[in-house]
């Protein structure tokens, strides 16, 4: 024991310095990583949907029509990739890169939808497809009504 | 076949940043849902204001794959319709101008968790 007490301590730091190397060892903040992946994920999945729109078009589909056939197609394809478990790992690279984009809208249906359904096809898949498309239909149809109420007042 | 990818590839990146650093702003308050909220939303009350119409023009897909693009086109069918149809058109035209996506969203939606078995 007393010759352990004699030992020079492993790391002969202050205090202070004790704080700069914490700073230095700590991980940088991913803030920054984050925001470029969502920039390129999110880029991608938008090109994507252009490549429809343009393909629609040239079925000689409205631009309007275009877009929304876009959209649906779009739907389907965010559905498909998470029943077949691609989407998480979309997710886990791109964040919200992979959740703003409608495709991240259908993950968001099918994910909780799939995960109860043991809980039968009632409240297990009917009811999870809305667990959060719920509040996204609630707060969107909502603004709409607000907003189409307010255009109304001042025409 | 290729015009427009690059616009939409940047206001599509760009959308998807906000909504990131939204997210990492606010740990671990937002969630993936309440951003998907705030940006329906935000896109209706941006459509409402004009501010979202020129951003679908230069960007295409880039602003109407966004959740805010969905937001947008509620509201723009909800005005659209009140100038057809006066006060009952602020109640149909949102819906009715999104129906195809929420129709889409349920029907897709309900199809693959019934064919698909989650993982684990």
């Amino acid at each position: 024991m007393a010759d352990q007490t004699q030992k020079k301590p492993l790391l002969s730091v202050t205090a202070e310095k004790y704080q700069t190397l914490i700073k230095q060892y700590t991980p940088k903040p991913t803030i920054i990583k984050n925001v470029v992946r969502a920039f390129i994920v999110g880029g991608i999945i938008c090109s994507i949907g252009q490549i429809f729109i343009n393909l629609f078009s040239s079925f000689g589909l409205a631009r309007v029509e275009a877009s929304t056939a876009a959209t649906a197609t779009m739907i389907f394809l965010g559905a498909l990739l998470t029943g077949l478990g691609v989407y998480d790992e979309i997710g886990k690279f791109g964040g919200a890169g992979s959740i703003v984009p409608v495709t991240g809208f259908a993950n968001s249906i099918v994910a909780p939808a799939m995960e109860f359904k043991r809980e039968g096809y009632v409240m297990g898949v009917g009811a999870k497809l809305f667990t959060v498309a719920g509040p996204v239909l609630v707060y969107g149809i909502t603004t709409s009504i607000v907003v189409g109420f307010v255009y109304f007042l001042l025409h | 076949m290729f015009e427009m990818i690059v616009p939409a590839f940047i206001v599509g990146g760009i959308i998807c940043m906000i909504g990131q650093l939204l997210m990492d702003l606010t740990k671990p308050t937002f969630t993936p849902a309440h951003v998907l909220v705030s940006f329906v939303s935000g896109g209706a009350i941006l459509g409402a204001l004009g501010i979202y119409e020129p951003l679908v023009k230069i960007g295409g897909a880039g602003a109407s794959i966004p959740l805010s693009g969905f937001g947008y086109s509620l509201a723009k069918g909800a005005m659209e319709a009140v100038e057809k149809r006066g006060i009952m058109g602020a109640f149909s035209g949102g819906v009715e101008a999104a129906a195809v996506g929420i129709a889409a969203a349920v029907f897709f939606g309900y199809l693959m968790s019934v064919a698909f078995k989650a993982k684990g």
